[in-house]
């Protein structure tokens, strides 16, 4: 390696700079590129009738009308299906215990929560399918279902799956040093919470969508996808469609936004890429809004209930919580409906310092669309409760918030630690994000002012939050249990002829920015001008094997790839043009696209120039010169199991104590993800996530009616955020590179998410306090405002 | 069924259309599947999220809530053809410089939202254009970025070109 | 007696009676150009037929299908139903005034404040664009801002038919969940507002976001800005239809805005309005609701005036 100067500090090095995205422009104008813009010939489409009974058996399917519907070209119920497509089971072995029948993609003989595909419809228009779907007559006897997850695990309710002696499908008890004592220490105050989160999902604009072709005269399948890990997908449909995992092509391309939801195995989705198969025809499948409700994973339907205990110091003593959460019929496939469950457990109170910890977490079947990982996953839960009660603690102990946690949060200097439930801690810094916060906020200024408006009689509240956020995720979060899931990822550099360098990359893009970050690593450590660089994501043919985005991996492992075979490729550069040029290799740099001499930057030749003799012009070369201009690396994590960040969040807002309504003045966000690469783009992450928190703080629930009936599947009755009630979000950083890689980064995409419901909570809590009134349950609407007040 | 059409002629994005419709598809699906014109995108069906918004007459439109065959006379402009025609190089270059879009899916329907805004005296007033705006969802960005490009945007002085 | 009453209203509706679909079914089309025309076609199509107009309410429901007309009866060429007219005392408003064209009208902004200061709370500009007066009278939506501003108003509705000429209070038009006084072959032609150059306005509403339906609204005038004389209160959100708050009305006569006023009208509300629940309050919290924004509507009056 050459140059005197790390790939951080060399001039012109795009790390850390905000610079616009490379693919942005097109989408300004209309050139967006999403499965539902492709069309290919002969191309049919599917739409699915869905079980209108939230449990119920199929007594018979009667397609005779619906077959002979105009446009119809084929109608497969799910015994048709069931022979060509192997259903699946959603467990993984380090979830111990953890257990869920055989899923068939669309039901066989009993259809468990209302909205599964129960028959598929192929037709010549969208219209026609929906049509002919409309005049499928099922047969369906009523069974009892199980809707309530209180009562899921009551002797007398309905069991789920007949198969099984209970709805219970997964429990873990973490237990620490000696809970009962701290809880029973007369001199130690106690606080008891009951925290509820409302079931919501992800409602991406661009809904689920696939078109599957299928070649028979070379059983090959190509699945344009929309989602974020093609290669896990292309082992799915392999496995379960009966083809070798190599005639198996999944290219994603634009993605509307995915979040989690479209990381998931669909039954749906599956079906309509055998019937492509059976019929031999391309099948698109474009979800609607009101099936994307209905079928696109749910997530977040928890109950915690907790108790703590703080010494007359200050000081967490002991910590217990009980957590139960009601999934679907099935555990989703492959990452399982447990993990988020299992993130609860294992992140609660994770930022602070904590002798004495037990926490159960029970995960029940139910009669529910299915649950599954959905941005943060977990994180919204554990950072609420953890982060209620030291607000509840610090009001009962006499203690500012702020004070508490700053007596309580691991100190700066301790690491590397671990955790009360193992998790392990390197290179955080939550007193450092905390007093950056308080300063960034006018703690002070804000309390003196909530002081003058109360008296006035206008109710406005602080709220805080603190918290660790899994990123990076190593082979432990889902490998290590068997699931396909690549958790290491690997980037391609070439140097072309043109001098143009083109990127191929495992990781993918869905919006965050995944290309650009990758563009600027590279160009930085190729030594190249970010327009010369190109960037192929998303294709299981042309690049490498990986696992996609999610778990906010995609700078932190892509983007170490990314580095390391950046300058790898340098190397080889350099290595080629020391020959030709006949100098040390140590005297040459890259910079602007040539070749220089690294100490008075004459440039000896132009990095097109040295490729066009190296490709054209061989015979120019000597012989034992046989210079390769392209490079691969992959990487994994393997210090650590996650490779977590920290951050805090600030809210301000006030309440209307005669209406209900929450008015979000102010939000501000510190965050330490590492080395950021692209500042704005961090930045927009947060944003983005920090407003999602404030969905499910405020406004979403998916709202079930005691037949297991969804109420409110319409844009209209679903609330999510929209730009009017959204406040300015405020983002400092706090810069703490990872020694895990040399990029430095971790990362960033679901912090916001993670920390905002409860800054969201505690501050509409620290409005209403003068008034002895508290909301524990989310979304926090205007009724349950008005209920705590006893306002009705 | 029979399948019902209707002859319809109209402009597009400049151009001359004449073809025999299906009277119960609505606009965008039409302009989608019908003409190839993309860029416009699909995200409820009922009127709620603006993905579908397009241009007729001048004014913003839910693609979803209008038959295609009430595009009859009509002159019908999508993101495409604003792009072409110039119409909007300042919200671009904007959108683009503040990345206030991710996945880009609801930016079409923004576009064409936050240009109606600023043809009918739209000012940098933060709270006005989140009110503007607020009949687009978009679920990448939490607005904040929209909001700072269309407030710098409509707070340029005015020159030759269009916002 | 109307056809609106097939159409189930989206919100709390059981997904179970919604059917999986959201690309509008089969029907025929029929594009009328005059008024005589349109009026024959309503007459001879009967009760299975739906008139278009603004769509931004029918489209949503044919792609839901909620609604599967046999024939769709697209009004929007018929002429002369377009047009705000200053005609003596009243404001005349054309069925097929978009709202927008509301929004932006000197007539509408000078004549009838309240009107002006309601049309951007209906949803949103796109919507604005395409929806229509007449529309929105004739879907009755019970979380509509129009309907109730129309009663508060004193407006009167024209309608037509192919038996001529009907003028309808608008006190009389709504009788419940998607359900007017309109005969299945009568369609409106205009709203006729008197100019509300004495009276006193306030409009409020409370609803989750922007744009969305109201959990609850009122739209209040009253003698004066002053006087609460010959006042008419009118919510909506509450239940089938918007509800003339009488008994509220009735205990302000001889007061003027102020907290006294206020206190006195929200009392009368208890025993006398009596809302519905839905999905985002309960019954007694919408009589709550409702109780703080009459309290806040006569404050503002009294307000505006000092």
């Amino acid at each position: 390696m050459s140059g005197p100067l790390s790939v951080f500090d060399r001039p012109n090095s795009y790390i850390g700079r905000t610079v616009p995205r490379p693919n942005a422009r097109r989408l300004t104008e209309g050139r967006g590129r999403f499965v539902d813009d492709l069309s290919l010939p002969r191309m049919v489409h599917a739409a699915f009738l869905r079980s209108p009974h939230a449990h119920a058996r199929i007594m018979g399917i009667d397609t005779g009308a619906a077959k002979a519907s105009a446009g119809v070209v084929a109608i497969y119920s799910g015994a048709d299906l069931v022979q060509h497509i192997e259903p699946w089971v959603g467990v993984l072995t380090h979830l111990k215990g953890l257990r869920s029948p055989p899923q068939p993609a669309i039901a066989v003989d009993v259809a468990r929560w209302q909205g599964e595909a129960v028959a598929l419809v192929l037709a010549a228009s969208r219209a026609e399918a929906e049509d002919a779907a409309a005049l499928i007559e099922v047969d369906y006897e009523p069974l009892p279902i199980a809707i309530d997850m209180e009562r899921a695990l009551d002797l007398d309710e309905p069991v789920v799956h007949a198969d099984f002696d209970s709805n219970l499908a997964w429990e873990r008890l973490v237990e620490q040093g000696d809970v009962d004592a701290a809880l029973s220490d007369p001199d130690a105050t106690i606080v008891e919470r009951t925290f509820t989160f409302g079931r919501h999902t992800g409602v991406t604009l661009e809904p689920r969508c696939l078109l599957a072709a299928f070649d028979p005269s070379e059983r090959r399948l190509t699945v344009h996808y929309s989602g974020q890990a093609p290669h896990m997908m292309q082992y799915i449909y392999a496995k379960h469609l009966g083809l070798p995992e190599d005639h198996v092509r999944v290219v994603a391309d634009d993605v509307g936004g995915s979040f989690g939801i479209k990381v998931h195995t669909y039954g749906d989705e599956v079906a309509a890429v055998a019937a492509a198969m059976l019929h031999g025809r391309p099948v698109k499948y474009v979800a609607d809004r009101f099936e994307s409700f209905q079928s696109d994973i749910h997530a977040r339907g928890h109950r915690v209930t907790a108790r703590m205990a703080v010494s007359a110091q200050g000081k967490i003593t002991g910590f217990d919580m009980d957590d139960l959460t009601g999934i679907g019929p099935y555990s989703v496939y492959p990452r399982t409906s447990a993990i988020e469950a299992n993130q609860v457990l294992n992140l609660t109170c994770a930022p602070y310092q904590l002798p004495a910890y037990r926490a159960r977490g029970r995960v029940v079947f139910q009669n529910k669309t299915v649950m599954c990982q959905y941005r943060a996953v977990g994180h919204p839960i554990a950072i609420a409760v953890a982060e209620g009660m030291i607000d509840a603690a610090a009001v009962a102990s006499g203690r500012d918030p702020v004070e508490l946690r700053r007596l309580n949060l691991i100190p700066d200097d301790a690491y590397p630690c671990a955790s009360a439930t193992g998790m392990r801690f390197n290179e955080l810094s939550h007193h450092a994000c905390l007093d950056k916060l308080v300063e960034l906020i006018d703690y002070d200024g804000l309390r003196a002012e909530q002081e003058r408006l109360r008296a006035a009689g206008v109710f406005r509240g602080i709220g805080i939050s603190s918290f660790v956020e899994v990123t990076n995720p190593s082979p432990m979060f889902y490998g290590v249990g068997g699931a396909p899931i690549a958790s290491q990822d690997g980037a391609t550099v070439r140097l072309d002829a043109s001098g143009a360098v083109h990127i191929s990359s495992s990781v993918t893009e869905q919006g965050q920015g995944t290309e650009a970050i990758l563009a600027q690593i590279v160009a930085t450590a190729v030594g190249v001008p970010l327009e010369r660089v190109r960037v192929t994501t998303g294709d299981t043919e042309t690049t490498p094997y990986g696992g996609g985005t999610w778990g906010s991996r995609g700078a932190g492992i892509g983007g170490e790839a990314a580095l390391l075979a950046g300058q790898a490729l340098r190397a080889q550069v350099l290595e080629a043009a020391a020959v030709i040029l006949q100098a040390k290799v140590e005297s040459l740099d890259i910079a602007d696209g040539k070749v220089v001499d690294s100490y008075t930057d004459r440039e000896r030749v132009t990095l097109a120039d040295l490729a066009r003799q190296i490709y054209y012009r061989g015979n120019e070369l000597p012989s034992s010169l046989k210079p390769e201009l392209v490079a691969t690396r992959h990487f994994r994590v393997t210090d650590y199991p996650f490779v977590f960040t920290n951050g805090c969040q600030a809210s301000w807002l006030e309440v209307d104590i005669e209406t209900g309504e929450v008015k979000l003045l102010k939000h501000w966000a510190v965050e330490d993800c590492g080395r950021v690469i692209n500042p704005k783009l961090v930045d927009e992450q947060m944003r983005g996530g920090v407003v999602q928190g404030i969905g499910g703080a405020l406004f979403e629930h998916c709202i079930y009616d005691d037949q297991g009936q969804m109420l409110n599947p319409t844009m209209a009755d679903y609330l999510v955020p929209m730009a009017a009630e959204m406040p300015d979000i405020e983002i400092v950083h706090v810069e703490t590179p990872t020694s895990t890689s040399v990029l430095g980064a971790k990362g960033a995409g679901e912090a916001g998410t993670g920390g905002a419901p409860a800054a969201i909570m505690n501050a509409v809590n620290d409005a209403l306090r003068p008034l002895d009134a508290q909301v524990t349950a989310q979304p926090i609407t205007p009724q349950r405002i008005l209920e705590a007040l006893k306002a009705f | 069924m029979t399948k019902n059409r209707r002859r319809i002629s109209f402009t597009v994005n400049g151009e001359r259309v004449e073809c025999d419709v299906l009277v119960r598809l609505n606009l965008v699906d039409f302009l989608r599947a019908e003409l190839g014109f993309t860029g416009t995108h699909v995200g409820c069906e009922h009127g709620v999220c603006g993905a579908c918004t397009v241009r007729v007459n001048g004014a913003p439109v839910r693609g979803c809530l209008m038959l295609a065959v009430q595009a009859d006379g009509a002159t019908v402009e999508t993101i495409e053809g604003l792009n072409d025609t110039g119409a909007i190089p300042a919200l671009q270059d904007a959108f683009v410089a503040h990345n206030a879009l991710q996945c880009g899916y609801c930016t079409p329907g923004i576009l064409i939202t936050a240009l109606d805004y600023l043809e009918h005296g739209g000012t940098a007033d933060r709270a006005v254009i989140r009110e503007r705006i607020s009949g687009n969802y978009c679920r990448c960005t939490g607005y904040q970025s929209i909001v700072d490009a269309i407030a710098e945007v409509a707070a340029a002085p005015a020159d030759g070109g269009a916002p | 007696m109307q056809r609106g009453k097939a159409a189930g209203r989206l919100q709390g509706r059981t997904s179970a009676t919604i059917g999986d679909n959201m690309k509008a079914p089969e029907f025929a089309y029929d594009r009328p150009e005059t008024l005589a025309a349109a009026l024959a076609a309503l007459s001879a199509a009967g009760p299975d037929a739906r008139l278009l107009a603004g769509g931004q309410s029918l489209m949503p429901m044919l792609n839901f299908r909620v609604v599967e007309p046999t024939v769709l009866i697209d009004i929007n060429r018929v002429p002369g139903l377009d047009t705000i007219e200053e005609a003596g005392d009243l404001i005349r408003i054309g069925a097929l005034v978009r709202h927008v064209a509301m929004e932006r009208s000197e007539l509408v902004a000078t004549h009838l404040p309240m009107v002006h200061k309601v049309m951007p709370h209906i949803a949103h500009a796109a919507i604005r664009s395409r929806g229509t007066i007449g529309g929105s009278l004739a879907l009755a939506d019970p979380s509509a801002e129009l309907p109730a501003c129309m009663i508060a108003l004193e407006a009167t509705i024209v309608a037509h038919s192919q038996n001529g000429e009907r003028r309808i209070a608008a006190d009389d038009f709504f009788i419940g969940v998607y359900e007017t006084v309109l005969a299945s072959d009568e369609m409106i032609v205009a709203v006729e507002i008197p100019k509300q150059t004495a009276r006193g306005h306030a409009f409020r509403e409370i609803a989750r976001r922007h744009g969305d339906y109201a959990m609850v609204g009122l739209a209040m005038t009253t003698a004066t800005g002053v006087s609460l004389d010959n006042a008419r209160i009118v919510f909506f959100g509450v239940a089938g239809r918007p509800v003339r708050a009488k008994a509220a009305e009735a205990a302000i006569v001889g007061l003027v805005a102020g907290t006294e006023a206020g206190e006195c009208a929200a009392a009368a509300l208890d025993g006398t309005l009596e809302p519905h629940g839905d999905l985002n309050a309960p019954p007694a919290m919408k009589l709550h609701l409702a109780k703080v924004l009459l309290k806040r509507a006569i404050a503002e009056l009294q307000e505006r005036v000092s």
